[in-house]
Parts: C-alpha cells; sequence; structure tokens
C-alpha cells in the first residue's frame, strides 16, 4: 500500500500545476506563431490528427523528459548491457543516436532467469531449430504453420503448469484480447481487478459483454460487486447473468505485488464464477520450481479455470499460452482468432521457450534451474530489504522479483533516471498514465544473473542518487550500535 | 368552431338529464316511478350478478423444483467438427516440406518471395541470435530498443520512400492498435465489408461509427462517402477515415489505389491501407500497391509486414507526425515486448535481397499466372481472385447450400489432395467472431521459388480430386 504523506501530495501537485501552466503558455505561444504563418495547403480541409489537448501531455511534460524512455541498446539484456547514448539538437524533441555506448547495470529488463542472453543449453538448440524450420512460417496455425516444435511446446507448457491441455500463440497481447472475446460474449459479466494490464481491458472490451472493476486485490471488494451483480442481473432486462469470469494477474507488475489469490478462488467458487489467472510476471520467477503464484500461494490449478502466461519475461523467448482444459482448447483451437488468422510463434523462440523449460524442471541433466530459482528468490529479497533499510519506500511483497522505489515528483523522475546513467546503472521510471498522477516511481526488476557484487554496486549508487534527489521518504533504520570497548575494560 | 362544439355538449347533456328523469313507461311498480335512469341500474345490476357467479381465476399451483440456476459452461458442447487438427509439419515451410515423414509440395505457406530457407537470412539470423538472445525482453519504452529495430525502421522508410516507420512484434496486431491510436469515439470510418478480423476487431475497439461498403466496389464507396458528408456540417470537423486493405485476405481481390485515392481527396479522408499481402509482391520492384498504382505514398498511412519478407512482425508508415504519435498511444506498441532481434535482421536481410533481385518478382509473377492458366478447368470451382493476387482463391462454383457443408466438402478436396497425391492447399477457415460473410474457398499461395513441375503437379491434383467429389450434378 502507498502511503502518500501530506506534503509530497501539495509539492508533486504544486509541480504539474507549474508544468501545465507553463506548457500552456507555450501552447498560446505556438498559436500565435502559427496564425501569422499561413497553413499549409495539403491539411485544408482535414481535421487535425489529434485535437487540442488530446496530445498536451504527450507534447509538454513527457517530450521534455523523452531521453529517459526508450533508451536503445547494443547487446542482449543482460545483467551489465551497452546502452546507446543519444544526444538532442532541439531540447528533446529529436533524438539521434551517436555511436557511443556505454556499459551499464542493467536493473529495467525482465530478465527474471537470466535467459535474455546466449546460454550454454539454449543457444546452440535455438540455432539448430533455426537452421532446420527457418525463421518463420508465414502461415497461420490452422493451415500450415504447425510444426513438431509447436506440439512439443505445448504438451511441455501442461506438464510444467498442472493443467491438462495447453495453446501457444506468438505474442502474448494477443492472446488476452482473443481469447477473451471468445469465452465471453454479450449477456456475459466480466470483473476485473482495477489494476489490470491493458491488453485484459481491450480483451474485455472487445468481447461485449458487461465489464465491471473491483477495487485491487481486494476480496472483499469482490464479494461485494459480485453480490450486487448477481442479485440485479443484465443491465436492462434483469435477467440472471449467463456467465461470470473474473480476471486476476500473478504480479502485478507496476505494484510488485502477489494477488491474494487463495482467498480470491474461495469467493469465486462460493458464487459459481470463473476465474481467469493472467500470470505474465509470475510464471517461471516464483514458487519453489518455477511454477508460479499457484504453487507459492498453496492453490491448486484445478481451481483456476483458464490460466494464461507468457513466454518473454523469464524464458526469454516470446508468445504467450493458455492452459485449461482440454475441452475448452478444442474450442479455442475451433474458433479463436488468433490461432485461425495470425502467423504461428517463430521456431527458435518456440525452441527456446522448449530449452529454458527444460533447464528449470531440471530435465536437462543439472541442476541451473534450481539454482537459477534460489539465486533470485535470494536476490529479490536481499535488494528489498536493503532498499527499506536505507529509506526508501519501497512497494510490493516478498519474493516478488519486482520492487517499485516511490518517486512522487515530476521533476525528480529525469533527475533520478539521468544521475543513475550518469553513474552506469540503468533504471526504469515510470509515470503517467501507466500509474496514477501523483504516484510515479521507478520499477527495478531483478535476475537470476546478477551477482552479489552487482547487486552491492546498484544499491550504492542507488542510494547515493537518493539523497541527491531526496526520494528517502522513510526514516533511515539506525545501525546496530557497536559494543563500546572502553565499557568491555572496565568490566 | 369552439362554441359550436360547446353548443353540441350541452345539448347532448341535455337530452341526457332529460331521458333519465324523463319516466319511462306511465306505470308505477312499487311505489317507484319508472324512470330513464333505471335502464342503467338494471344493467349494472345484471353485470354485477354474472360476475359474482363466475369461478374466481385461480393462479395455477407449480411444485418448487429442486434445480439451480447456475452459470452456462465456458464453451459449447464439443462438435465433431471441432475435433479435427492440421498436419504437421517436420522440416521448414519452403517450396517442399515433409509432412508425417513424406515430402509435399507446400501451397499453403505465404512464402511469396520464396526466402524460407534461404542462406543469406539464416545467417544474419544466426549472428543476430548469438550476439543479442532470443527475445527483446522488454517493452520499447523500457530498454527493449535495440539498434536492430532502429536499424529495420530506417531501412523499411528508406525502402517505401516515407519518412518514418514504427515496428510492431506481431502481424496481427498491427492493425487493431493502429486504427484504435487514431480513430476515437465519434469519428467516421468507412471500411470495406471483406476485411479480415485483426481490422474489424480494431474498428469495433476505436468506437467510431462505422459504415461498411460492398465489397470491393468503388460506386458503393463513392455513394457512401457521399451519404455521411452531404450536408453533414458537423462532419468537417471530425477526422475521417477509409479503410481498406491492398489485397484481401478473404477473397484476393485487389483494391483499386487511384479510384480510392481520388475519392479520398474530394471528400477530404485519410486513408489506412493494409498491405499484409502485397508487400514485396506487387510493383516493378515490389513497393506495394501505391507503386502499383502509381500514387505517391505519403498519401495515406500503411501498414503491416509480415509474408513476403519470410518473417513475424509488422509496420506502418506514414509521415513522422503520424508515426510519432503511434509511439505514444499505440497499445500493441507501448504494453508489449518488442520485435525479437533475429526476426528485425531477418526482415532487413530480406529487403536487401528483394533490392537487389528485383527478378523473384517476376518469377513470381510468371508462376501466378501459369497456375491461373491451368487451373481454368477444374471441375465445379473457379478462380475468383483478382490476376496480380499472390493468393489464388477458388470457390464452389454452385454451393451445396449451407456453408457447414461447403465447408465440409472443401476440406475433404484437400485432405485428399494431401493425402494421396502430396500437394498441400488449405482451405479458408472462419472464426465465430468473424463478420465477413463473403463465400469460402480454397487458398493457394503463390511462390516465386515454384518450378513449373509444382504448379502442373498441384493443377492436375485438384482436377483429378474435384472431379471425383463434385461430380455429382446438382
Amino acid at each position: 500500500m502507498v502511503r502518500l504523506p501530506y506534503l509530497t501530495a501539495l509539492t508533486t501537485l504544486f509541480s504539474y500545476g507549474l508544468l501545465f501552466a507553463f506548457g500552456q503558455l507555450r501552447d498560446l505561444f505556438r498559436r500565435i506563431v502559427d496564425w501569422h504563418n499561413a497553413k499549409s495547403k495539403d491539411l485544408q480541409g482535414y481535421a487535425p490528427i489529434c485535437l487540442g489537448l488530446e496530445d498536451f501531455y504527450t507534447r509538454r511534460l513527457y517530450l521534455r523528459i523523452q531521453d529517459c524512455f526508450g533508451r536503445p541498446i547494443a547487446s542482449a539484456p543482460d545483467a551489465w548491457f551497452d546502452v546507446v547514448e543519444r544526444y538532442s539538437n532541439d531540447n528533446n524533441k529529436t533524438l539521434h543516436r551517436t555511436e557511443n555506448i556505454s556499459k551499464c547495470l542493467n536493473l529495467g529488463s525482465y530478465n527474471y532467469l537470466g535467459f535474455a542472453a546466449s546460454d550454454e543449453y539454449c543457444t546452440p538448440r535455438v540455432v539448430e531449430s533455426l537452421k532446420r524450420y527457418s525463421s518463420s512460417t508465414c502461415s497461420v496455425r490452422v493451415d500450415g504453420g504447425t510444426t513438431k516444435l509447436h506440439i512439443e511446446l505445448e504438451e511441455l507448457v501442461a506438464r510444467f503448469v498442472g493443467k491438462p491441455a495447453s495453446l501457444v500463440f506468438g505474442m502474448g497481447y494477443v492472446t488476452n484480447s482473443a481469447i477473451i472475446p471468445v469465452i465471453m460474449g454479450k449477456g456475459g459479466l466480466i470483473i476485473s481487478d482495477s489494476l489490470n494490464h491493458n491488453s485484459i481491458v481491450n480483451g474485455a472490451r472487445g468481447s461485449g459483454a458487461t465489464v465491471r472493476v473491483f477495487q485491487h486485490n481486494s476480496p472483499s471488494h469482490l464479494e461485494e460487486v459480485l453480490r450486487e451483480q448477481i442479485a440485479n442481473g443484465q443491465p436492462r432486462t434483469h435477467r440472471p447473468w449467463k456467465k461470470i469470469i473474473v480476471i486476476v494477474e500473478g504480479i502485478y507488475s507496476m505494484e510488485g505485488e502477489l494477488c491474494k489469490l487463495p482467498e480470491i478462488i474461495a469467493v469465486c467458487k462460493k458464487y459459481k464464477a470463473y476465474t481467469y489467472l493472467d500470470e505474465a510476471h509470475s510464471i517461471g520467477a516464483v514458487g519453489k520450481s518455477g511454477r508460479g503464484v499457484c504453487e507459492l500461494l498453496g492453490v491448486d490449478t484445478a481451481d483456476v479455470d483458464i490460466m494464461m502466461g507468457t513466454f518473454t519475461k523469464s524464458f526469454g523467448s516470446c508468445g504467450g499460452y493458455i492452459a485449461a482444459s482440454k475441452e475448452i482448447i478444442q474450442y479455442l483451437k475451433f474458433t479463436c482468432p488468433a490461432h485461425l488468422y495470425a502467423t504461428s510463434m517463430s521456431a527458435p523462440a518456440v525452441q527456446q521457450a522448449i530449452s529454458s523449460m527444460k533447464v528449470i524442471l531440471g530435465e536437462d541433466g543439472s541442476n541451473r534451474g534450481a539454482q537459477k530459482l534460489t539465486r533470485i528468490r535470494e536476490n529479490s529479497n536481499f535488494f528489498r530489504s536493503e532498499l527499506q533499510k536505507m529509506g526508501f519506500e519501497v512497494l510490493g511483497d516478498n519474493d516478488s522479483p519486482v520492487m517499485p522505489i516511490m518517486l512522487y515528483n515530476p521533476a525528480k523522475i529525469p533527475a533520478f533516471s539521468r544521475e543513475c546513467l550518469r553513474q552506469n546503472v540503468a533504471v526504469v521510471t515510470v509515470a503517467f498514465p501507466a500509474t496514477p498522477l501523483l504516484l510515479a516511481r521507478a520499477r527495478i526488476c531483478i535476475s537470476a544473473s546478477h551477482t552479489r557484487e552487482d547487486l552491492i554496486k546498484g544499491l550504492e549508487v542507488i542510494s547515493k542518487v537518493g539523497d541527491l534527489v531526496g526520494i528517502k521518504y522513510f526514516p533511515v533504520e539506525p545501525e546496530k550500535k557497536q559494543p563500546d570497548r572502553y565499557t568491555k575494560k572496565l568490566e | 368552431m369552439a362554441s359550436a362544439v360547446m353548443n353540441a355538449t350541452t345539448v347532448a347533456l341535455d337530452w341526457l338529464s332529460s331521458s333519465f328523469d324523463a319516466p319511462l313507461a306511465r306505470a308505477v311498480i312499487f311505489g317507484v316511478h319508472v324512470d330513464g335512469h333505471l335502464v342503467v341500474e338494471v344493467l349494472l345490476i345484471v353485470v354485477i350478478l354474472f360476475l359474482l357467479s363466475r369461478k374466481s381465476y385461480k393462479h395455477p399451483k407449480k411444485p418448487l423444483t429442486e434445480k439451480v440456476l447456475g452459470p452456462e459452461p465456458l464453451h459449447p458442447p464439443i462438435t465433431e467438427e471441432m475435433l479435427s487438427e492440421p498436419p504437421t509439419l517436420e522440416s521448414a515451410a519452403g517450396t517442399h516440406t515433409m509432412i508425417d515423414g513424406k515430402e509435399v509440395v507446400n501451397f499453403a505457406c505465404a512464402n511469396y518471395l520464396g526466402l524460407i530457407g534461404h542462406e543469406k537470412l539464416i545467417n544474419s539470423c544466426a549472428s543476430s541470435l548469438e550476439k543479442y538472445g532470443v527475445g527483446s525482453c522488454g517493452p520499447r519504452g523500457f530498454y527493449g530498443t535495440i539498434d536492430v529495430h532502429l536499424d529495420c525502421e530506417e531501412r523499411i522508410s528508406k525502402f517505401l520512400g516515407t519518412s518514418d516507420s514504427v515496428l510492431y512484434s506481431y502481424g496481427i496486431s498491427t492493425i487493431f492498435s493502429v486504427i484504435p491510436a487514431f480513430c476515437k469515439k465519434g469519428d467516421i470510418i468507412v471500411a470495406d465489408e471483406g476485411v479480415h478480423w485483426g481490422v474489424q476487431n480494431g474498428l469495433y475497439l476505436s468506437r467510431s461509427t462505422v459504415v461498411y461498403f460492398k465489397h470491393n466496389d468503388m460506386a458503393s464507396l463513392e455513394s457512401t462517402l457521399e451519404r455521411i458528408t452531404k450536408g453533414n456540417k458537423r462532419a468537417e470537423r471530425l477526422r475521417r477515415y477509409i479503410v481498406v486493405e491492398a489485397v484481401y485476405q478473404n477473397s484476393g481481390q485487389v483494391a483499386p489505389l487511384d479510384v480510392i485515392v481520388k475519392l479520398k481527396e474530394r471528400y477530404h479522408f485519410r486513408v489506412i491501407l493494409d498491405e499484409s499481402n502485397s508487400f514485396g509482391v506487387l510493383g516493378s520492384s515490389g513497393r506495394g500497391l501505391s507503386e502499383h498504382c502509381g500514387v505517391p505514398v505519403n498519401r495515406h498511412n500503411h501498414v503491416r509486414a509480415g509474408g513476403a519478407l519470410a518473417t513475424d512482425g509488422g509496420f506502418c508508415t506514414g509521415s513522422v507526425r503520424v508515426v510519432d504519435h503511434q509511439r505514444l498511444s499505440s497499445s500493441g506498441y507501448v504494453f508489449s515486448a518488442s520485435l525479437p532481434p533475429y526476426l528485425a535482421s531477418a526482415a532487413i536481410s530480406a529487403i536487401d535481397h528483394l533490392e537487389e533481385n528485383p527478378s523473384l518478382l517476376g518469377q513470381l509473377r510468371e508462376n501466378i499466372s501459369l497456375l491461373r492458366r491451368e487451373l481454368e478447368d477444374v471441375p465445379g470451382l473457379t478462380v475468383s481472385s483478382n490476376p496480380l493476387s499472390p493468393m489464388v482463391f477458388l470457390t464452389l462454383k454452385r454451393s451445396t447450400g449451407s456453408p457447414k457443408a461447403d465447408q465440409q466438402l472443401l476440406e475433404d478436396i484437400t485432405n485428399r489432395a494431401l493425402k494421396e497425391d502430396g500437394v498441400f492447399i488449405v482451405t479458408s477457415k472462419r472464426s465465430t467472431l468473424d463478420r465477413c460473410r463473403l463465400p469460402i474457398g480454397i487458398r493457394l499461395f503463390v511462390s516465386a521459388g515454384h518450378t513449373h513441375g509444382d504448379i502442373q503437379k498441384a493443377s492436375a491434383s485438384l482436377k483429378r480430386v474435384a472431379a471425383a467429389l463434385l461430380s455429382e450434378p446438382i
């Protein structure tokens, strides 16, 4: 939970107000200048792409700090990577690449188990599959896009996640946007967490069902919403709902906290609602053997109706999967648009997912998988506790590899980001609209490929920069007092 | 007028009151004068006695059942047709591929330039894999932008002659992220009724007013545009778009871009063109439909890569303003991991190869015309796609009446062609969410790598199987 002190809230609002005022002033001058110059003939009669205030935030606030986002890299996103330096001639409106690169510590990429760079087990197999199956099948799954690798991956995913069958897609975003409309239609009710990812929101909107939101991670509010909706029925006819589905995520990427899965499943069972769990960030990264939130929180996978996940974060590949009962998967194979119209997953990516899953399960003959899992847990807990000791406000639960550090003030976002980059630590800062307006934060993602020295260096730099920028909102925990040498001597 | 009504009412009332008070019969019964109002009273008593004598309506008693109202299951009952599985490939999806241990001629993959399995592509992918790994582990805004992405975008813009382009990580997500980024609630979109599901989903998500016109019919488009803009003052301040595909996936028709551009300039609409099947195919150097029709590219927006470049992913090009807007407001770009770097380097090598060998396009066109000639006399099927389309579309001459039976018949044809003759062709399948109503058919994707022998084998097989299955005269 975020505890926003009043003074910080006031100063943040004041900063935003100032930026808004300056932005409006600039817009006024722009309008005066444009009025003098004649408008170009091409656009005569066409409505502008963005009317007045629609892109005000982009033009006047975001463009000022554009260099903190979208930084290009020139190597694999491993624990240390090369960030390409950029310069700008027109006050950050356009950025140009240079040839210089600087090696930085990577605290921003989703590389939870360290499979992002070349791996000794995975990469030779991936290259071999590339030579055998070429880079893409250029065909949809139902036509000529199913290869033996796809079938193998689906069986492996089903076994890994603990469900009878699974289906694999080429992109995680499309998985959500195309599955939810198939399962829910008009007359259904979707209840989703208020902080769900954009792909789930799009899928829910595209399905035509009624969508209701419950307070983030609160099973009691979910129960309230369910009771009210079941009692009222469909919007105008008040008939009973055809089906109700509750969509939650395993780890919320902007908060770093785990969802309260056992309580939510209990509520859903009581009211006969279906559950859909999106494990994009948690599969492979949490749980004793990497099987996600269900394993960590002790929930039986048979209780969750549909489990969805992606291969991008922990497996170093790309794509998404759905795991559910055999009948649901058969139905999806028959009618899901992403299966019927979208190109099948590229073969080397499939092989990478297969190999990395085998490493995690220990089926490659070594215990690297178990080592990686313990390392990421230790790293996350160490980093989080150290940050909290230093006085930063860190969100998220223990064991979760995602930790946001609260910044609040809009001016601190570029200050923190640029200063860390100068000291060769690459962090990710997030502001509106991905987070609420007042709650800007820096988000750290820990990887199993970070060593203890890397983490200590990262902590040093963040502490120094934190002092400079002023984001240590909590009191520093006092150091343990050393026993006084003089008192000992007297005894 | 009013006074006449008043007069009539007063006369009527007077008559009524007089008839009530006037004696009806010159009799006195039990000491009561029989006056006019007695009629009404007698009538009332009769009605009351009648109602009292009828049986009262009792609600039929239904015994309370044990049935509990539960939710519908998540999936409808599984039918026979849902259980069919597609054939599994055991080697690269080039012009020849292995299925079940046998080598078959492959007409099911959109490998238009024959680049799948090409040496140069595989080498550039392999070096990319060694350097960058497989995935990019992050969205574009958070260290997921790798220098090959930026190189690929520059290469595409240079190839097409536009100012800038933006790369998406998946083909189908390109169009349904671009449309909601530009079209908001209240805008007007005119779209062809045969667009594929990705476009339909994008149109639905954008919440704008969508008007469909008849498939590839320019007269219908013109009348629709006229209807929308005539006398509608408010329409001039709204954003207006026309969404068409260059080569339609559902039918193989080619959109006449020059006519569309003339219409758009007359009525002040912007055009969003989906070139998934025409990029690298149409035009004298493969630059797509705009080169083929002789229309300068800056007049509209381009979308989507895919097929011809033997890789995955999509792009959108246009002016700098258009492209920059997408970098912050297009959901498939902002909220999703970026394209794997090896696919971006494959795209760059593919474009390089295409620029160096424009003869591939001539080869492809020759193959298409050869195949069309051979398929002219297949019994029961007609070629219904445009002569330029690399996707040759065959429909039934006479439909059996129900789409399900049509689908079954076509699938029988393709299955037999695969099993007996080793020719891999496919039917077009429709999802239950798809609202397109164009007829389904058999699709053959022609490649520049097909030889004359392959094409003759495919057409011979089709003729044989179609003769066997469609020979019953209806």
